[in-house]
């Protein structure tokens, strides 16, 4: 954990929605404000060169995360500090950021030009001194990404999920990214194409030494990609540190119920507990620990005191029990 | 396989759709059996034709999508040529539905109850009462809380899950024998997605109905089906037991799937992936459709459409995979 290679520190980031009724029915009415929380208190580093990945189920709050880290969202609370980088062109400078979209069909301009898609950041910034060059760039990026140099003149709708998944991944390459922050990038793609993007992204980060914050919910994903990774609960990390610890040996009851409910092709007809209960909503979570409704092992003291992050070696986790 | 006669029989399913530059085969040949109280799951990545052989089988194939060859039996009964107006009698009565989307395969102007009790007035000969009666013990059975009040909420008061456990109440109602279930849990989380297997799983236990599980979460598959028919291309490539086919998978395609599946047991440097993408309708390869993609195809391949053999575990492949020990 050497803390000069870190590229991203977060400090207490919290980021909460004003989501009340209009002032005025709200006065009438005599309602309180509603505030959504949708990300609570969340500390982490990122290291150079390796994949963070941040798992939970729908609601809790690994989108805004992921949009807070891109610049997207303004964290309400807290930080978020890129730290400066040396390059192996010998610039310094904080990293480059980039994003890469769950649905390639949404996040491809359909009217334009492959060439003139991944082109554009090109461009914007400027990096290449003229059309010839931005032109010869593309073709290189669209080799990388394992296309070929003549789909730079087609348009997205030619190319199958996992060919503009492969679009994407080029265009946001094309910035010198150092650092991608990646939403469920094969949640919308099929299993064998999955394999294909997963190995692209594993390969390119050899290759070019990118830094990865990989958005999932889908475990056995994540565990392939990880270095490090945080369980996300109702906008609050419960368990965090090394993958292979926390696959290893799940500490969080959160963190074992999600690993013992997923479907696992290696275990055909397996007898599992379901997990009673539905992730409660971020507007009014539950008091105490926010997972209390749902765990088996809850006793009094997780009904009323919300657990706070304890470290024990490179593990964090939130739990009284535990 | 003749122990005991099968609940729903498909044979050499054929549909084809007729577009602008010819007709296009969406199923060529696709047969399978389910016996009753059976759970058969249906995988293939998008495109293979799973869910257009759900559809048929419910008969609501929509033009210019049309059945060109083949029979669809339930009980014996031939029922892919009947008329409309039998063919909706038949659906919901004896041929339940659970679509994806819960939200869209529910009314969102009629509470929970109203829809219930419509279906089972409209399927089985009972008053309002007793239906609603029904509906509140269906309800119940797939674990809605509180069903009492519940009953008179309307769809957007549910969440996703208990939206899913709603319409499988729905497809219950009439107590039908074979139930066509298309992705139900794909747009659940995954906490979720294991209540509602476990809950079908149940279910098709108590009351006996078989059910057409189709997926494209090969997982999904492992965890609740008896069987498996693995689609590619519009051809059913292997089926058999579920645990045969994920340990011991015969098809290359089969085969390279399973393996392209992250584990969530060990850390691989290397996912093996199938290069290429299943072939567009209008491009289907000539022989076996997986040839392109198949790392031992040889010439005899690209020229003889491999057939299904009709055994417990078949492949549809000319040189299927021996397991290592054997070979």
């Amino acid at each position: 954990m050497a803390e000069a290679n870190t590229i991203l520190k977060v400090t207490s980031a919290s980021c909460r929605f004003d989501v009340s009724a209009p002032t005025l029915s709200r006065l009438f009415s005599h309602e309180p404000r509603r505030i959504l929380r949708a990300v609570e208190n969340v500390s982490f580093s990122v290291q150079r060169g390796t994949t963070f990945s941040i798992v939970g189920e729908s609601g809790c709050g690994k989108s805004t995360l992921a949009r807070m880290v891109v610049g997207l969202q303004r964290p309400t609370q807290g930080m978020l500090d890129f730290k400066d980088i040396r390059r192996a062109d010998g610039s310094v400078g904080p990293p480059r950021v980039q994003m890469i979209f769950q649905d390639p069909y949404a996040s491809l301009n359909p009217r334009w030009r492959v060439g003139d898609i991944i082109a554009e950041p090109i461009r914007e910034l400027k990096l290449r001194k003229d059309e010839g060059e931005t032109a010869t760039r593309v073709g290189d990026l669209l080799e990388i990404v394992g296309l070929s140099r003549a789909d730079a003149s087609r348009f997205p709708h030619e190319f199958s999920g996992g060919q503009r998944q492969r679009i994407s991944i080029a265009r946001a390459l094309a910035t010198e990214a150092d650092f991608l922050v990646c939403d469920e990038p094969t949640s919308a793609l099929d299993v064998s194409v999955q394999a294909q993007i997963l190995n692209l992204m594993v390969r390119l980060q050899k290759e070019f030494g990118l830094t990865y914050l990989f958005i999932s919910h889908n475990l056995s994903v994540v565990r392939h990609m990880s270095d490090h990774l945080a369980i996300m609960y109702l906008g609050r990390f419960v368990e965090s540190g090394p993958a292979e610890e926390v696959f290893g040996r799940p500490r969080h009851p959160y963190t074992r119920l999600l690993l013992d409910t997923i479907p696992d092709v290696e275990q055909p007809n397996r007898q599992r507990r379901p997990m009673s209960g539905e992730v409660p909503s971020p507007i009014a979570p539950p008091p105490g620990c926010a997972f209390h409704p749902r765990c088996a092992q809850a006793v009094e003291r997780c009904r009323t005191e919300a657990p706070a992050l304890r470290r024990e070696g490179e593990l964090e986790i939130a739990c009284h029990l535990a | 396989m003749n122990a005991q006669p099968a609940l729903l029989s498909v044979r050499d399913l054929r549909i084809v759709f007729d577009g602008r530059r010819g007709p296009l085969t969406a199923l060529d040949g696709v047969s399978f059996e389910i016996a009753p109280g059976e759970i058969l799951g249906v995988v293939g990545e998008s495109g293979a034709g799973k869910s257009l052989t759900g559809t048929a089988v419910i008969g609501l194939l929509d033009p210019p999508g049309r059945l060109a060859g083949g029979e669809i039996r339930l009980s014996g009964q031939r029922i892919d040529n009947l008329p409309g107006e039998a063919m909706r009698k038949l659906r919901g009565r004896r041929i339940g539905a659970i679509f994806q989307d819960p939200l869209t395969s529910l009314h969102p102007l009629l509470t929970v109850g109203e829809q219930l009790v419509e279906t089972i007035t409209t399927h089985l000969p009972v008053s309002k009462a007793q239906a609603r009666e029904r509906a509140l013990n269906l309800l119940k059975e797939v674990g809605i809380p509180a069903a009492e009040t519940r009953i008179d909420h309307f769809p957007h008061q549910f969440s996703g899950g208990m939206r899913q456990r709603v319409v499988i109440a729905l497809a219950l109602c009439a107590e039908p024998t074979l139930i066509i279930a298309d992705e139900p849990t794909t747009a659940l989380d995954v906490s979720i997605q294991a209540q509602i297997t476990t809950l079908l799983k149940r279910l098709c236990r108590e009351h006996g109905t078989a059910i057409m599980l189709v997926t494209h979460d090969m997982g999904v598959i492992a965890e609740t089906a008896d069987r498996v028919a693995v689609m590619y291309a519009g051809r059913v490539v292997e089926i058999g037991p579920v645990e045969e086919v994920t340990r011991r998978p015969r098809h290359p395609y089969t085969a390279g799937l399973m393996a392209s599946i992250p584990s969530v047991h060990r850390r691989n440097a290397h996912l093996n992936q199938i290069d290429g993408a299943m072939p567009r309708l209008n491009a289907i390869p000539a022989g076996c459709a997986f040839n392109p993609r198949c790392g031992f195809a040889t010439d005899f391949c690209r020229e003889n459409k491999p057939g299904l053999p009709p055994s417990g575990h078949a492949a549809a492949c000319h040189f299927p995979l021996r397991e290592m020990a054997h070979g």
